[in-house]
C-alpha cells in the first residue's frame, strides 16, 4: 500500500500571532502561527482581514517575534522552532512569499527538554535576540547590518544555568544601555536536594525568580544580573516601554495578581478584578497579552483564561513608577494571542471557535466601573487579605466586532455523511470548547452572499454588464437577453428599466460589449450595433439567410459566427471605427465562439477559440499576418458548449500562457493551457465533472482578477489562488447565465440568472476548500452518531468544569447575575437590530462570549443533542443529570427492534480524570421516535439504561447486537425488555477500549487507549471473544478507522498516523489454538504489521474511509484537532508510485523546509515515515521557479505543466 | 590501539560527568527509581509543551484554559513525582 497524503484544509488554531511592517513600511500585517504553519494576514480598507500568504514549514513553529534593526522600517520574523535552529525570516512583497535571511544551528531537531525555540524575545531597541529552552539552555544572538545594509546574526553565546526551568522571557526595554532579558525561572535542584516529605507538606518547595540577563555588548558576554523572587504561581511576563517612553521594567502576571518589577525599585503589586461567580479559591491566569503604546502614552492589555480583558495602565515620573491601575475593559473569547494594530485594531486569536478582529472604540478610561490599583495592597503582607474588584461581563463598550475568521480548533470529530439528505455527503465537524461549541456542516466550495433577487417577466436567456465608459469604476447597465428581446435595467440606487441606452429591444441579443472610445456593441441575430455616445449609431447587417449565431467581444475586437459556418471578424480601427477584417468559411456551425481579453499594452488579443458541432474546438490566430488561420485543434469527446480564453497575466497567474476552458455538453469542462506566442496546445489538459448538465463559460472578475464561472447543474469557479488556477464549485443554486458585477454597494459581485429570476451575488472567501454552516452546541461535543433513517445527527456533549443547567441557574443567583440577560449557548444569535430605535435595547450577552461559571473538579455537565443539519434546528436536546458525562454514541440496528436503529448513549457519573475513577457507567437505549423533515418533531425516547462498572468509551453495532467497550472490557450486550443483556466479553484489554470496530461477523478490532490495536475472533458456537492478534508498538490511540477485513488505520496522540495490517493466514495460525492461548509475557500470539506510518504534526483526532464525492476515489479522511483537513489517497498504480517518490526525493532537495528542519526527519519525528508521499510538499512545487521546476521535471522525464497536471488530478480525485 | 584505551580508561569517568552535564537526563549507574521517572516525566512534559496540538487536546479533556493547561505542565515539571523518597543512610 502507498499512500497519497494531502492536506484538504489547513489547520485554523493559531498558536502565536505578532505584528509589525512585514511586506512593506508602515503596512500594518499579523503574522500568525498555526502549528506547523506560517501566516500573513492583513485587514483591508473594510476592516476585513485577508490571508496574504500561507506556507507550511514542515516542522513546529513554538514562538514567533517580530524583530526590527534600529532605524529600520520593516520587521523581520525570528522564528524558533523543533529544528533545532533559529530562523530569521523576512516577507517579501515582490516574491509574496517568506524569505529565509539567516538559519543558525544550535541543537539536536525536536521538542526537547533543553533544546532552545520554546522561548524567543527581542530586544526592544532591535539589538539582539534570545532563544530559549523548558530547562536549562538559553542563547543570544547579536542581529547587525553588514556595509551593504544586510542582516548579520552572531554567533551564539551562552547563557545555561544547570537544573533551571523556565517560565517566562522577555526582552526587556532598557533604551539604548547593554541589552537586558528577563526570565522567570525555577531552580529544581534545591527542590531534589533540599525538600523532605514534611518540607513539602509545610508549603511550597521552590522558589520562581524573576531573573535578569544582561548582554554586555562591549565585552560580548551574557551574565545573570538580578535575581529576585516573585509570586510562585507567575507565570507570564510583560515588558513596559522603557527609555525615554516610560519606566521600563516588568510587569509579572502571577494567579490573581500583576505586579510591576524592576532591580531597586520597590514591587507594586495590583490584585486583579475578579468576576462575581468565580469560585474564591480558584486563581485568577493572564493567558495573553498585547501592548499598545504611541508617542505619549502607553498600555497593556491582559486578557485572563475567563476571557475578560483587563487595561493596565502605569503612572510613573521617568523610572518610577506610582502606581499600578488595572480596569475592566471588554469581555473577548478566551485567546491565545492578542495583537494590537497602531490602526486601532485589535487581533485575538481565540483558543476555541472563530478568531475575532475588533476596532477600538475607546480606551475605557470613562469608566465608570472601579478599579483595582497597587496602592491597595501598599503595606499589606504577601498573604495579607484584599478585597478583589468585583466585576460582570457586559457588551462590549470599547471595541467593536468588524471581522471573525473562521476556526474550526478544537476539532474534536469529523464525519463524511449526508445529513442534509441532498443526495450528496457533507462533513460534520464537531467544534469548539464549552460555550464556544459548534457542529459545522462542511461542504466543497465556496460560500456566496447572495445580495438581491428579482423575478423579470419571462425566462432570460444571457446576462452582460456593461460600463459607459473605460473610465467608470462601476458598471452602468445589466443587459438581460429573452429569446426575442433585450431588457436593458440601469444600476443605480435602486435597478431600472432604461429605453435610451441605444442598444435593440427587439431582438435577442448574442453579445454586448464595451469598446474603446466609450463605444457600446451588440451583437444580435440580426446583425451589430454600434452605439457611440455623440455619433450616429453605426450598423452592420448578417447577409440574408445567413444570421448570426455565435459572437464575442473584447474591447477592440468583434467575432461573429453566422449560420452557415461563416466567421467573420471585426476590429476598431484608428478612428474608432468598427470595420469588417477579415473573413472565414469554417464549412461546419460554431457552436461557440470566444475571444481573449486584449492584453494590456497591445491591439488585439492574439487568439480566438471556436468550437463547431463536430466535437472541434479551433484556434484561430488574428494577427494581421495570419489573420484568420488556425493555429491548433483540438478533437473532444462531445459537443462543445462553450469555450473560454483566460489570460494567466490578468488571472494573476505570473507566466504569460492562455487557459483554454472548454465545457462540454456531457457536464465535463477541460482545461489546457497553450503557448500565447504560438498558439500550440500543451499536453496538460485537466477533465472535471462539473454536473449533469452542458457547461457554460462566463467571465467574471475574482479577487480583482479574471476567472471564469463554469454553469452546470451546480456552479464552479476557477480562479487565481496562490498562483495556481483553482477550481471550487459555488455553494449556490444552477445558475443559466452569469456576468461580473461592480457597483457601490458591492465591490465584486456576480449577476447571473436562473429560471426567470435576476440574481446578484459575490462569492466569499476565495481560497478555502469548504464553507461551513454553523450550529450552536452547549457543551463540548464529544462524538456523534448518524441516524440512518431520518439522516438526524446525534450529538453527545460533555464539559468538565462546568455546571449543568440547573446548576447553572443557581450558581448565577448567588452571585447576583442577571441570567435573563445572557444568551445560551446552544441558542441562535439574534438578528441585528435593524434601525436605531432596536439599538437602544440591549442585545442580550452570549454565553459563548462571556463564558460560564468555572466549576470544581470533577464537576461535568452533559447533554444528548439530535439535530436536523437539513434546517440547522435541535429537535431535541436531553440534559443528563446528576453529574454524569456523556462519551459516546452510537445508532446501532438491534436485532429485537426488528433491525430499527437505536441511539446507545454511553456516559458516566461523578468521572474523576487523575486517576480515573467513577461512581456509575451507564448505557442507555433510546429510541428515535416521530419524524424528521421540516415539521421536526422527532424526540429521544428512553427505552432503559443498563450500569457498567468503567467508562463506557466505544460503541460499535455488531450484527444485530451491541458492542461495547467498557473500561478494559468489550463486552456484546443484546436488547432486552428492561436492560442490556450481557451476552460475552474480553476481559484484561491493557487500559481503555478506545474504539471499536467491527470487520466481519467473526473479527472485531480494538484500539486500546495507550496500547495499539488488538484484533480479537468471536465465535459464535462458542460465544467467546478472544484477542488473537496485537501490535509491536505501544500507542496512544486517538481514532481509528477500519480499512478492509485484515487492515485498520489508526492515529496516536503524537500526530503519527499508522496502517496496521494482520498477515494473510494470521486467522489461519491461531484457529487450531483454544481462545486462551497466549504469545510471549501476556502478549497476542500474532503480531500486525504496521505497513504504513506517517507522522502529520498535528493531533489527528477522527478518520474515515470515504468517497467525498461521486466522482472521486475513496481515501481515508483525517481531521485534527487543530481544525485541519486531509486526506491518504491510496496511489494504485506502480508508475505513479514511482513518480510521486522521485518528486517528493527532488522537492526535499529543491525547496527544504523554511524553517530548516528537515522535510523527511519531520514525517519521521516518532517512527520512520513508511509507504507515504507528502502531498503538500509536492504541491510547493507549484511555487518554485521555474527553472527549478524545468530542471526538477527534466529529471522525471517530464515537462512541468505534466508534473502541475499530475498534481491536480490527484486533489481533484480526492475533492 | 590499546594504549588509547588505557588511556580512556582514565578518562572515562570525567567524559561520563561531561556527557551528563551536556546532555540533561542522562543516566548513570547509581540513580534511583525516582530519579529516572523526574527525568522522564520532565521529558514528556517537555515534549507536550512544544506540540501546541497536544495541549489543546489536554485542554478539550479537562475543561481548561489553553493557557492554564501549559502553565500547569510548565509547573508540573518542577516536581513532577513528587518529592524525593527519603534515603535510607
Amino acid at each position: 500500500m502507498h499512500l497519497y497524503a494531502l492536506t484538504l484544509q489547513r489547520a485554523t488554531a493559531i498558536t502565536a500571532a505578532i505584528h509589525g511592517n512585514f511586506s512593506a513600511p508602515k503596512v500594518q500585517e499579523i503574522v500568525v502561527a498555526r502549528g506547523k504553519l506560517l501566516e500573513l494576514l492583513r485587514p483591508d480598507d473594510a476592516g476585513k482581514l485577508q490571508s496574504v500568504h500561507v506556507h507550511e514549514v514542515f516542522g513546529i513553529v513554538r514562538s514567533i517575534q517580530p524583530f526590527r534593526l534600529l532605524g529600520g522600517n520593516r520587521d523581520y520574523i525570528v522564528v524558533g522552532s523543533d529544528s533545532g535552529k533559529i530562523t530569521v525570516l523576512e516577507f517579501r512583497a515582490d516574491a509574496g512569499a517568506f524569505v529565509r535571511v539567516h538559519c543558525e544551528t544550535f541543537g539536536k531537531s525536536g521538542c526537547r527538554r533543553i533544546v532552545p525555540g520554546e522561548f524567543l524575545a527581542v530586544d526592544p531597541r532591535g539589538r539582539a535576540v534570545m532563544i530559549g529552552a523548558c530547562e536549562k539552555q538559553k542563547l543570544v544572538y547579536t542581529l547587525n547590518r553588514d556595509s551593504s545594509a544586510n542582516l548579520t546574526i552572531s554567533s551564539p553565546l551562552e547563557a545555561h544555568k544547570a537544573h533551571t526551568l523556565c517560565f517566562a522571557l522577555v526582552g526587556v526595554d532598557v533604551g539604548f544601555e547593554n541589552p537586558i532579558f528577563a526570565a522567570l525561572e525555577v531552580d529544581y535542584d534545591e527542590v531534589e536536594e533540599a525538600s523532605a516529605p514534611a518540607d513539602a507538606a509545610a508549603g511550597l518547595v521552590y522558589t520562581k525568580l524573576l531573573t535578569h540577563y544582561e548582554f554586555d555588548l562591549g565585552l560580548n558576554t551574557v551574565t545573570r544580573k538580578w535575581s529576585d523572587p516573585v509570586d510562585p504561581t507567575a507565570n507570564l511576563l510583560v515588558a513596559l516601554p522603557g527609555g525615554d517612553d516610560g519606566p521600563g521594567g516588568v510587569l509579572v502576571c502571577s494567579e490573581s495578581f500583576v505586579t510591576f518589577r524592576a532591580p531597586g525599585h520597590p514591587e507594586r503589586r495590583c490584585l486583579l478584578p475578579r468576576r462575581r461567580d468565580m469560585p474564591a479559591d480558584h486563581g485568577l491566569l493572564v493567558v495573553s497579552h498585547a501592548l499598545h503604546r504611541q508617542k505619549d502614552l502607553f498600555f497593556v492589555l491582559l486578557h485572563t483564561e475567563l476571557g475578560d480583558v483587563l487595561k493596565v495602565s502605569v503612572a510613573h515620573t521617568g523610572a518610577v513608577v506610582s502606581e499600578v491601575v488595572v480596569r475592566y475593559f471588554d469581555t473577548l473569547p478566551t485567546s491565545v494571542a492578542l495583537v494590537i494594530l497602531r490602526t486601532g485594531f485589535l487581533f485575538a486569536a481565540s483558543e476555541a471557535g472563530n478568531h475575532t478582529f475588533y476596532q477600538f472604540q475607546g480606551v475605557g478610561d470613562d469608566d465608570e466601573l472601579p478599579a483595582a490599583s497597587s496602592t491597595q495592597l501598599e503595606g499589606v503582607a504577601l498573604d495579607g487579605e484584599v478585597e478583589a474588584v468585583l466585576i460582570e461581563p457586559r457588551a462590549l463598550r470599547n471595541l467593536v466586532l468588524v471581522d471573525e475568521v473562521d476556526n474550526f480548533a478544537p476539532l474534536t470529530e469529523l464525519r463524511a455523511a449526508d445529513v442534509t439528505r441532498e443526495g450528496s455527503v457533507q462533513l460534520c465537524a464537531l467544534c469548539g470548547r464549552g460555550p464556544r461549541s459548534t457542529v459545522r456542516v462542511l461542504r466543497h466550495g465556496l460560500a456566496v452572499a447572495e445580495l438581491a433577487v428579482s423575478e423579470l417577466p419571462g425566462t432570460p436567456t444571457a446576462v452582460w454588464t456593461v460600463r459607459t465608459s473605460a473610465a467608470a469604476e462601476y458598471d452602468s447597465f445589466i443587459v438581460v437577453s429573452f429569446v426575442n428581446a433585450t431588457l436593458v435595467l440601469s444600476i443605480g440606487e435602486t435597478v431600472e428599466e432604461v429605453t435610451d441606452s441605444g442598444l435593440l429591444g427587439s431582438v435577442a441579443t448574442l453579445s454586448v460589449q464595451l469598446l474603446d472610445g466609450d463605444s457600446l456593441c451588440q451583437v444580435h441575430a440580426g446583425g451589430l450595433r454600434h452605439v457611440r455616445a455623440g455619433r450616429p449609431i453605426s450598423e452592420w447587417r448578417a447577409p440574408a439567410g445567413k444570421p448570426v449565431t455565435r459572437a464575442s467581444a473584447n474591447a477592440r475586437q468583434v467575432l461573429v459566427a453566422l449560420s452557415g459556418g461563416e466567421l467573420i471578424y471585426f476590429e476598431l480601427d484608428a478612428l474608432n471605427n468598427l470595420v469588417v477584417h477579415d473573413k472565414k468559411e469554417l464549412g461546419q456551425d460554431a457552436s461557440c465562439v470566444d475571444l481573449a481579453a486584449v492584453p494590456a499594452g497591445r491591439q488585439r488579443a492574439r487568439f480566438a477559440a471556436v468550437g463547431t458541432w463536430d466535437n472541434y474546438v479551433r484556434l484561430i490566430a488574428l494577427d494581421p499576418d495570419d489573420c484568420m488561420q488556425v493555429v491548433a485543434m483540438k478533437a473532444l469527446p462531445a459537443p462543445v458548449e462553450s469555450a473560454a480564453l483566460l489570460d494567466s497575466a490578468h488571472a494573476g497567474l505570473g507566466a504569460s500562457t492562455l487557459v483554454l476552458a472548454i465545457g462540454l455538453s456531457n457536464g465535463v469542462l477541460m482545461r489546457t493551457s497553450l503557448d500565447a506566442q504560438s498558439g500550440e496546445l500543451n499536453a496538460d489538459t485537466t477533465t472535471i465533472f462539473c454536473g449533469a448538465r452542458a457547461v457554460g463559460l462566463s467571465r467574471v472578475q475574482l479577487g480583482g482578477r479574471a476567472a471564469l464561472l463554469a454553469l452546470s447543474s451546480r456552479p464552479w469557479a476557477a480562479y487565481a489562488h496562490n498562483g495556481r488556477l483553482s477550481l471550487a464549485p459555488l455553494s449556490y443554486d444552477a445558475l443559466d447565465a452569469a456576468c461580473s458585477f461592480r457597483s457601490e454597494q458591492c465591490a465584486e459581485g456576480i449577476v447571473a440568472v436562473a429560471g426567470s429570476t435576476l440574481r446578484i451575488f459575490s462569492p466569499e472567501r476565495l481560497g478555502e476548500v469548504f464553507h461551513a454552516r454553523t450550529l450552536q452546541a452547549r457543551y463540548t461535543p464529544r462524538r456523534m452518531a448518524v441516524h440512518p433513517s431520518s439522516g438526524l445527527l446525534v450529538v453527545v456533549e460533555s464539559d468538565h468544569h462546568a455546571y449543568g443547567e440547573a446548576l447553572k441557574a443557581r450558581v448565577y443567583a448567588e452571585a447576583g447575575v442577571n441570567a435573563a440577560a445572557l444568551l445560551p449557548s446552544d441558542a441562535e444569535p439574534p438578528p441585528e437590530p435593524d434601525d436605531a430605535d432596536d439599538a437602544r435595547v440591549e442585545p442580550p450577552l452570549a454565553e459563548a462570549v462571556v463564558g460560564v461559571p468555572r466549576a470544581p473538579d470533577g464537576r461535568w455537565a452533559s447533554c444528548v443533542r439530535v439535530l436536523d443539519c437539513a434546517s440547522g434546528a435541535a429537535v431535541c436536546v436531553l440534559e443528563l443529570p446528576d453529574n454524569e458525562a456523556a462519551f459516546c454514541v452510537a445508532a446501532v440496528p438491534f436485532k429485537d427492534m426488528g433491525g430499527e436503529h437505536a441511539i446507545v448513549v454511553g456516559s458516566v457519573r461523578d468521572l474523576a480524570l487523575h486517576p480515573r475513577s467513577l461512581t456509575a457507567g451507564y448505557l442507555r437505549v433510546y429510541r428515535l421516535v416521530g419524524t424528521a423533515g421540516a415539521a421536526g418533531s422527532a424526540s429521544l425516547e428512553l427505552l432503559h439504561e443498563t450500569p457498567t462498572e468503567d467508562v463506557p468509551y466505544a460503541l460499535a453495532p455488531f450484527h444485530g447486537r451491541l458492542l461495547a467497550g467498557v473500561g478494559r472490557t468489550l463486552r456484546l450486550y443484546e436488547l432486552g425488555k428492561k436492560r442490556l443483556l450481557r451476552r460475552c466479553e474480553a476481559r484484561n484489554l491493557p487500559v481503555l477500549v478506545q474504539s471499536v470496530h467491527v470487520l466481519s461477523a467473526e473479527r472485531v478490532v480494538v484500539g486500546d487507549l495507550a496500547h495499539s490495536f488488538h484484533w480479537l475472533r468471536y465465535r459464535p458456537d462458542e460465544n467467546s471473544l478472544a484477542t488473537f492478534a496485537d501490535g509491536t508498538t505501544p500507542r496512544w490511540l486517538t481514532a481509528a478507522c477500519a480499512l478492509d477485513v485484515g487492515t485498520v488505520a489508526g492515529a496516536d496522540k503524537f500526530g503519527n498516523v499508522l496502517v496496521s495490517r494482520l498477515g494473510e493466514d494470521a486467522e489461519a495460525e491461531t484457529v487450531d489454538v483454544g481462545s486462551a492461548a497466549d504469545g510471549y509475557l501476556g502478549g497476542a500470539p500474532v503480531k500486525a504489521e504496521e505497513i504504513v506510518q506517517y507522522h502529520v504534526g498535528e493531533l489527528v483526532v477522527s478518520l474515515q474511509k470515504q468517497r467525498l464525492s461521486a466522482a472521486s476515489h475513496e481515501c481515508v479522511l483525517f481531521a485534527t484537532n487543530m481544525g485541519g483537513i486531509g486526506a491518504l489517497l491510496p496511489v494504485r498504480s506502480r508508475d505513479d508510485i514511482d513518480f510521486l517518490k522521485h518528486l517528493e526525493m527532488h522537492m526535499r532537495q529543491e525547496a527544504p523546509p523554511l524553517c530548516g528542519r528537515d522535510h523527511m526527519f519531520f514525517r519521521s519525528a516518532f517512527f520512520p515515515v513508511k509507504d507515504v508521499t507528502d502531498g503538500d510538499l509536492c504541491e510547493q512545487f507549484a511555487s518554485l521557479p521555474m527553472t527549478a521546476q524545468r530542471s526538477i521535471a527534466h529529471e522525471l522525464d517530464r515537462t512541468p505543466s505534466e508534473v502541475l497536471k499530475k498534481l491536480d488530478d490527484l486533489r481533484n480525485s480526492v475533492l | 590501539m590499546a594504549e588509547m584505551r588505557a588511556s580512556d580508561r582514565f578518562s572515562i569517568n570525567s567524559q561520563l560527568e561531561h556527557l551528563q552535564s551536556k546532555h540533561v537526563g542522562t543516566g548513570h549507574a547509581d540513580m534511583t527509581k525516582h530519579e529516572w521517572a523526574v527525568n522522564q516525566h520532565r521529558d514528556s512534559y517537555a515534549c507536550y509543551i512544544g506540540r501546541p496540538s497536544m495541549l489543546h487536546y489536554f485542554a478539550v479533556a479537562e475543561g481548561e484554559s489553553y493557557g492554564r493547561v501549559r502553565f500547569e505542565c510548565m509547573q508540573r515539571m518542577i516536581q513532577p513525582c513528587g518529592p524525593p523518597p527519603v534515603q535510607k543512610e
